[in-house]
């Protein structure tokens, strides 16, 4: 191939191949231009988002490591911190979807590690055509078995997800991984290459031509074909790296080995951009050089060039930066590990730039004193590449969507929409282990998952944490900036079912291609609604990804910010409330009350709406004052109960995706008692707005006396009893058939016998 | 106090789930490397559950060759009590401390969820202080859970009470509903469900104290045989 076109081939553009000719002052090589082309990838250096992503709020007395760094770090109290990140790994799964769901547990698991925190915790929002497509189920059950063999097998509990079925996802699905970690405040460590004359020493696996171009030709790249095989890009397959999570476990053990005894002065996980991505960003960091031996990296197969070694994305890979006296100890610490090390690099002094600034280079040497195949300024790779301000476009017809509001269909059976709406996802997080290190208190399958903060290592605690990930396409497909801060108001709201209060929010941001200016006017306006709902609800953001090209035939995705939120709960010693409640319970509504709003029961981007193919509408209107102080009621009633005080509590639910229907058919299944709703409208049934939630009690007049101190409306739907859901005159179902079709929902779709 | 060694393969996981159960009972449990050859200093070892050597080629069958193997078959020839729980089963059945094996869940997936467990026998170092009859809600969480062993060790285990635990609803195929197993003279048993996960009602269920007090003798003294 001609210097002319490698670059393209490389995923560069031609103004980015000038770009880096003038930073080096001559043309690159095609070592040096392979590592800018997978450097200044999309996906690695967030060149179409940066300058949006700026506008999030970051800080927080309590944030320890904002964005930028492999995870963002919370101190959680008591002397210990949580390291926090999402990521994506949606290309790959698409194409091969048992390792690239596997790989995108493993390559967030290092991300964790590499701050010096034990991963306690996984989560997987997933998104999947429609499932009675053969290809979707192929998908889901190679997905669902990836994140299976792969988390159950490193030891890492799998505690929750989603899972979001909608035909805009048919070809591009997406598998998104949230990983939560945490360590002693004091052994906090940051990707940093420091002092000269120490060494970089390459753990684990050997490189293979596994991954190569993950970044740049799969990841920041839409796929070609528009539906089913065609759209698989069979020659990209190759680019699909292959997990081994036995390797991944001896490498967290050495790892946290290494940190706890002060072996090692920085770490860095290998991923994306493999061996150039981890070297350059060090030495970037640290504002040294460093000299790499591309002879010594241990190899899995003869032949390979040296950009392919540099650029490979072999899994289950670190980089440790060591003192020379300290590498008998690393080596001996991995040796019982059975993990592989060997010094692979050299940290050298920066040298001045023409300006007197400290330059540090990466030069790519055949032996260290051999000679050098590639010279580079280690931070032109990490932190230069061109930032994109691209044009953006705001639909033409969006106030025709907007005014085209869905609406209860007359003649409709209102009970068979909840049948068809409800499916419990029991069917994937059984496969998943979510129970190791002891600390499940609530686990899959609820608003939120709870934890105790425990783990090995850590210093004695009481308190507990919540996570949750949530996303609603609809409404960010309809409006993507009131859609995304609902989301987040989705997510507090669920965190407060069990008892937490919201303390920091990552970012998973699925959009589709950043070249047509419909999809980056969605990206701002996400991202401005997330900032809006951030402040206005006092979170800071702590880290992200950002997931583009998320396109097939030139239709791109909906809009798909998904959200992870942290949660603290101060005393975790006795489990909140389920979704049940006992015969003769009260059973309430609390909270926002729009029967006033000009549209007090919105159905835009309902799941009702979807059902009946109703695209249009506008999400309801923000109510941030409103919304935080039910939502602060429901986590501080909760957060008692979890103290071990007593409370009159039973059962606490959202309402969230299918509206209140779904969240009272969900607790008359967890309760097997029924219960009789009389004064409801069809549309209050179905609708969907955060900020409402059903609480069972055993002392009505009590719990309402406290509300009302706080504000906060409550409305008495009934009392608990009998075997059958009835709500108004439309819906009347058998409990024990509700719960049949729930847990058998996605079996049967999956076509597995019972 | 009891002293327990847990037994730590490259690739187990739940160790220090084992550990923390154990030691809040007031035992004290050390972790045990598999490269160890003695374990004489020990009242009792767990192997505990995960993925030991990566469940490569199948579940247990490397980790029967680790360094530490010898040293627990002399362990419990000598009577001491051996627990193996879920991959510390599988490793039981591959170096021949118990008989059968584990197989492919029925469904072919892995199976998180509790499980409702009748003990069948309380003549084992881990059911002696429970009752025959007894119901205990204990987590199981395997890909390969599914006992199976031919008509004539199956006979012997029944006819030798062989049998501690079974499954109320079998939920991976196991013959006769089996869930934990012992050797003729009760000090080796192995199960796959998780009582480690089962020893406070904040994680769902204490149903697994009984078992751990018994296998620590905590409770009325084994009887054995």
């Amino acid at each position: 191939m001609s210097d002319e076109t490698l670059h393209r081939a490389l995923g560069l553009t031609d103004s980015e191949f000038e770009e880096i000719c003038s930073v080096l002052g001559r043309r690159p090589n095609h070592l040096e231009l392979a590592c800018y082309g997978v450097m200044w990838s999309e996906h690695c250096s967030y060149k179409s988002s940066r300058i949006h992503l700026r506008r999030l709020p970051t800080e927080g007395p309590h944030v320890l490591v904002g964005p930028g760094e492999n995870a963002g770090v919370i101190d959680a109290g008591d002397g210990i911190a949580i390291a926090l990140r999402i990521e994506s790994h949606n290309h790959p799964s698409a194409i091969e979807p048992y390792q690239g769901a596997a790989t995108g547990v493993g390559g967030i698991l290092r991300d964790i590690f590499t701050m010096g925190a034990r991963p306690l915790a996984v989560m997987d929002p997933l998104f999947f055509g429609s499932l009675d497509e053969p290809r979707t189920q192929w998908l889901v059950e190679g997905v669902v078995s990836g994140i299976s063999g792969y988390g159950n097998s490193v030891g890492v509990p799998t505690i929750g997800g989603e899972l979001t079925f909608d035909p805009c996802y048919q070809a591009n699905p997406l598998v998104n991984v949230l990983c939560c970690g945490a360590l002693p405040s004091d052994r906090l460590v940051l990707g940093i290459a420091s002092g000269v004359g120490n060494l970089a020493v390459l753990l684990g696996s050997l490189t293979g031509r596994d991954g190569i171009g993950g970044v740049s030709v799969l990841a920041s790249a839409g796929f070609e074909g528009a539906d089913g095989a065609e759209s698989l890009d069979d020659a990209k397959r190759p680019s699909v790296q292959v997990g081994d999570p036995y390797e991944e476990k001896r490498l967290i053990e050495a790892c946290l080995e290494l940190l706890d005894s002060h072996l090692v002065v920085g770490i860095q996980d290998l991923g994306g951009a493999g061996l150039i991505c981890a070297t350059s960003e060090t030495a970037a960091r640290g504002r040294v050089g460093m000299d790499v031996d591309v002879s010594a990296v241990p190899l899995r197969e003869v032949g390979m060039q040296p950009w392919e070694i540099m650029t490979s994305e072999s899994q289950e890979r670190m980089l440790a930066i060591v003192t020379p006296e300290n590498l008998d100890a690393l080596n001996e610490v991995c040796a019982r590990w059975e993990v592989r090390a060997t010094v692979v690099g050299r940290v050298t002094e920066s040298t001045p730039s023409s300006e007197g600034e400290p330059v540090g280079l990466l030069r790519l040497r055949d032996g260290f004193d051999g000679p050098v195949l590639g010279e580079v300024p280690a931070a032109s790779l990490a932190d230069e590449a061109p930032l994109y301000d691209r044009p953006m476009a705001r639909p033409k017809d969006l106030e025709q969507r907007w005014a085209d509001e869905p609406h209860v269909l007359e003649g409709e059976d209102d009970g068979e929409v909840l049948l068809d709406l409800l499916v419990s996802p029991e069917w994937v997080y059984r496969q998943y282990d979510s129970q190791l290190f002891l600390n499940t208190v609530v686990g899959p399958g609820r608003d939120a998952s709870l934890l105790r903060l425990a783990g090995p290592g850590l210093p004695a605690s009481e308190r507990g944490f919540a996570l949750t990930t949530d996303s609603n396409p609809r409404w960010c497909a309809l409006d993507p900036r009131r859609g995304t801060a609902l989301t987040l108001m989705e997510g507090v709201a669920n965190v407060a079912c069990v008892g937490a209060t919201p303390q920091a929010v990552v970012n998973c941001l699925n959009f589709g291609n950043p070249e047509h200016p419909e999809v980056m006017w969605q990206l701002s306006e996400a991202i401005d609604g997330l900032a809006e709902a951030c402040r206005a609800l006092e979170i800071p953001v702590i880290g992200g990804n950002v997931s583009l090209y998320n396109e097939s035939g030139g239709a791109d995705i909906h809009p798909t910010p998904v959200l992870g939120v942290l949660g603290g709960v101060p005393s975790l010693v006795s489990p909140p409330p389920g979704w049940g409640w006992s015969e003769g319970d009260t059973v309430l509504l609390v909270g926002v009350d729009r029967a006033s709003d000009e549209n007090p029961w919105p159905l835009a981007g309902s799941s009702y709406a979807a059902r009946s193919a109703q695209h249009g509408g506008r999400p309801g209107d923000v109510h941030f004052g409103e919304f935080r102080r039910t939502a602060d009621f429901v986590a501080g009633e909760v957060a008692r109960m979890c103290a071990g005080e007593s409370s009159d509590l039973t059962g606490v639910h959202d309402v969230a995706s299918g509206g209140l229907a779904i969240a009272l058919a969900e607790m008359v299944t967890a309760a097997s008692c029924g219960l009789r709703v009389e004064n409801v409208v069809r549309d209050e049934l179905f609708s969907e707005f955060p900020g409402r939630f059903v609480v069972a009690t055993t002392n009505p007049a009590e719990f309402v006396r406290r509300a009302d101190d706080a504000r906060v409306p409550v409305r008495v739907l009934g009392v608990a009893g009998g075997d059958s859901l009835d709500l108004g005159s439309s819906v009347r179902l058998d409990v024990d058939a509700l719960r049949q079709r729930s847990r058998r929902a996605l079996d049967d779709a999956l076509g597995h016998q019972s | 106090m009891t002293s327990v060694a847990v037994v730590v393969f490259p690739g187990s996981n739940c160790e220090y789930d084992a550990a923390r159960a154990l030691e809040s009972l007031g035992a004290s449990a050390t972790l045990v490397f598999h490269s160890a050859q003695d374990l004489s200093a020990f009242d009792g070892v767990v192997l505990p559950g995960g993925f030991a050597h990566g469940d490569y080629l199948r579940p247990g069958a490397l980790a029967r060759f680790s360094p530490v193997m010898s040293a627990l078959e002399r362990f419990a020839a000598g009577g001491g009590p051996v627990l193996g729980i879920c991959n510390g089963f599988q490793v039981l059945t591959e170096a021949g401390l118990l008989p059968g094996a584990l197989q492919k869940n029925r469904g072919l997936t892995f199976l998180c969820q509790p499980e409702t467990l009748v003990v069948a026998s309380t003549r084992s170092v881990l059911t002696r202080a429970a009752n025959v009859g007894d119901e205990l809600v204990i987590p199981i969480n395997h890909f390969s859970g599914n006992y199976t062993c031919d008509d004539a060790t199956h006979r012997e285990l029944v006819e030798n009470d062989q049998v501690v635990l079974r499954y109320r609803d079998n939920p991976n195929g196991s013959r006769d509903d089996i869930a934990g197993i012992s050797n003729r003279a009760g000090n080796v048993v192995g199960l796959m469900p998780h009582p480690e996960r089962a020893m406070s009602s904040l994680l769902g269920s204490a149903d697994g104290l009984v078992l751990l007090r018994g296998f620590l003798g905590l409770e009325p003294a084994f009887s054995g045989r």
